[in-house]
């Protein structure tokens, strides 16, 4: 029966699910003051009448969500120029706007295009960045959040995420039980693919540092287990499957090994590390109170952990390689979940704010604790690779629904929740290697 | 298969437990049920059974189908002193063999790793109960779905209540 459920679960894994696009609804609470700027309509090369994809929509959703951009209307644009050397700066100034993107696709083969654009500095008449670069039907999505993600980046001095991608868990009731499935997706909500469907639970999804895996937990003939799945090829492989709970995986900065919560016949869950390729662990805790949650510092010193040692649920960090572990959060009764921010400075956590459970995020070095969601019952935050953004799941009604928020807690946005699923544990990528 | 002189005994320990039978509330009417024509090729015969006269099944005082579900207070792990009888019955049940999986569930609050830690709490608490009462360890597995697989779907405290459970699952 095992042995058959396993077979269907290979089957459905990696089915690609041509989704609708999911329909981000934009509900931006911006900085006060958005920079203005003019995302010029493409220029178009090519022998079909329009290019294949509108990429100066994608570009502008993107800077306009972000919350750190206000786009100026086509109409009211003086001049639209698709190349740099037209562009009357002049013009520009008196539109109103700080910066202008140009640019065009200009089709090369049957399926292949050159998307090029440039970026310029209104008041300094001077060109920021100009950029070309390869793409196919299939591809020029992604290198529209590209463009958007170079503009991002020397418009802010932050590191654009357009081009991440999320990866969250769904459920929905089926008849009397439930059908649970791993999706990931571009940080926009496009592009969903399914990569694994069960009737039974699936939890904790993690990314390997490269991008190219996720490890989770799935409760596949009633006992819980940990898997590694390649995106590419949608093969999976068990690696931990004790008795008792297996649980919480996360992965090392060198992607070598994983962070687990075991809890063994006697249920005393305590964090383990388990070497991916011998599938040997080293236990970090002995404490018979719930220790789980664990998640590595990016420099692979120290491994963060929720305990309830001290009674309710706080956040502990123990060496890496074992050590006596002490305590991080100190304020209010309920501290878990712990993910540290790339750059290392911040941690976040679900904190109990007055009775309702919230993501907060605590500067490591100043200590302070930031409340940052809004919600009743908020879980799961998960800092972008650019340490300034984080994704969580908040409740709307009875479904669980995505929210973005920046790290200063200044701008939130919402994703729509596909119809009747109930969606949870987003999980932001890394940044994708080029 | 049960010795008659086991019926009787349990039959008997009933009836004392029961007190008098005049106060037992009785079952509500059975239905009819009509069983189908033999239609299979053995042959049957008639034989002289009638010895005692007509009897009639005896209530058992701890009645009806064994429950399978126990549930707990917000924050705990204890066994309420009520349900301490179900888990009785459980091991009373397990001295006779087979085995069980119990399931660990919390409510939604909180986080998602760690109420599989507290839905494992609960299940530990019953597996104690039942190692203590003599159930071997080998007849025992727990499992924790934390808040993963609710009864109640709402964020009620009705529904948390609902959720904040142990469930008895025999394999045979």
């Amino acid at each position: 029966m095992r042995k058959l459920t396993s077979i269907l679960l290979s089957l459905l894994v990696f089915a690609c699910v041509t989704a609708s696009a999911q329909t981000l609804r934009i509900d931006v609470q911006g900085v006060a003051q958005p920079t203005p700027v003019a995302i010029v309509p493409f220029g178009w090369e090519g022998d079909a009448a329009d290019m294949p994809l509108d990429v100066v929509k994608v570009i502008r959703d993107d800077l306009l969500r972000s919350g750190r951009f206000a786009p100026v209307d086509e109409a009211k644009m003086l001049q639209k120029p698709t190349d740099g050397a037209d562009v009357d700066f002049q013009d520009w100034s008196f539109v109103g706007v700080e910066a202008v993107v140009v640019g065009k696709v200009i089709q090369t083969g049957a399926n292949a295009y050159t998307l090029q654009f440039q970026l310029f500095d209104v008041f300094g008449r001077r060109q920021l960045v100009g950029y070309r670069m390869p793409a196919s039907r299939g591809t020029m999505r992604g290198a529209a959040h590209r463009v958007a993600d170079m503009i991002y980046e020397k418009l802010t001095g932050i590191k654009g995420v357009f081009g991440t991608k999320v990866a969250y868990v769904t459920a929905k009731r089926e008849g009397e039980g439930r059908s649970y499935s791993l999706i990931v997706s571009d940080q926009d909500g496009f592009n969903e693919h399914m990569i694994m469907e069960s009737a039974d639970p699936i939890m904790s999804p993690a990314w390997s540092p490269d991008s190219r895996q996720l490890a989770y937990v799935s409760f596949e003939g009633n006992q819980s287990s940990i898997f590694v799945q390649t995106l590419r090829t949608g093969n999976r492989f068990k690696v931990s499957s004790k008795p008792g709970i297996n649980g919480a995986p996360s992965f090392s900065p060198d992607g070598r090994k994983l962070v687990v919560t075991l809890g063994g016949v006697d249920g005393n869950l305590d964090i383990y590390v388990l070497d991916i390729n011998s599938r040997r662990t080293t236990r970090l805790t002995t404490h018979r109170a719930i220790d789980t949650e664990g998640t590595w510092s990016p420099d692979g010193d120290y491994i963060y952990f929720t305990s309830d040692r001290s009674g309710g649920p706080q956040i502990y960090r123990v060496g890496a390689s074992g050590g006596t572990p002490e305590r991080v959060t100190f304020e209010g009764s309920y501290n878990a979940r712990p993910r540290l921010s790339p750059d290392g400075k911040r941690l976040a956590m679900v904190h109990n704010d007055r009775g309702n459970y919230r993501i907060a995020v605590m500067s490591l070095d100043r200590k302070d604790l930031l409340v940052l969601s809004t919600g009743r019952q908020d879980e799961s935050p998960s800092f972008a690779p650019n340490s300034d953004i984080l994704i969580y799941a908040t409740r709307q009604g009875r479904n669980g629904v995505l929210e973005t928020v920046s790290a200063d807690g200044l701008i939130r946005q919402k994703m729509a929740s596909r119809a009747g699923g109930d969606v949870r544990e987003p999980v932001w990528s890394p940044f994708p290697r080029f | 298969m049960m010795s008659y002189f086991k019926l009787f005994s349990l039959a008997a320990i009933a009836f004392l437990l029961a007190g008098c039978p005049q106060n037992t509330v009785p079952d509500p009417e059975p239905t009819d049920t009509t069983y189908p024509a033999d239609t299979d090729d053995a042959s049957t015969s008639g034989a002289d059974t009638d010895m005692y006269g007509d009897g009639e099944f005896m209530d058992d005082p701890s009645a009806g189908e064994l429950t399978m579900v126990i549930y707990f207070d917000f924050d705990s792990s204890a066994v309420r002193a009520a349900d301490q009888d179900i888990v009785s019955r459980h091991a009373m049940q397990l001295g006779g063999g087979g085995s069980v999986r119990l399931e660990g569930h919390a409510d939604e609050r909180g986080s998602r790793e760690y109420n599989i830690g507290l839905g494992e709490r609960r299940a530990q608490a019953v597996r104690q109960m039942l190692l203590i009462q003599g159930v071997s360890a080998d007849q025992i597995a727990t499992v924790s779905f934390g808040e993963e697989r609710p009864v109640g779907f709402g964020s009620s405290e009705a529904d948390y209540a609902q959720n904040r459970r142990v469930e008895f699952k025999y394999s045979n």
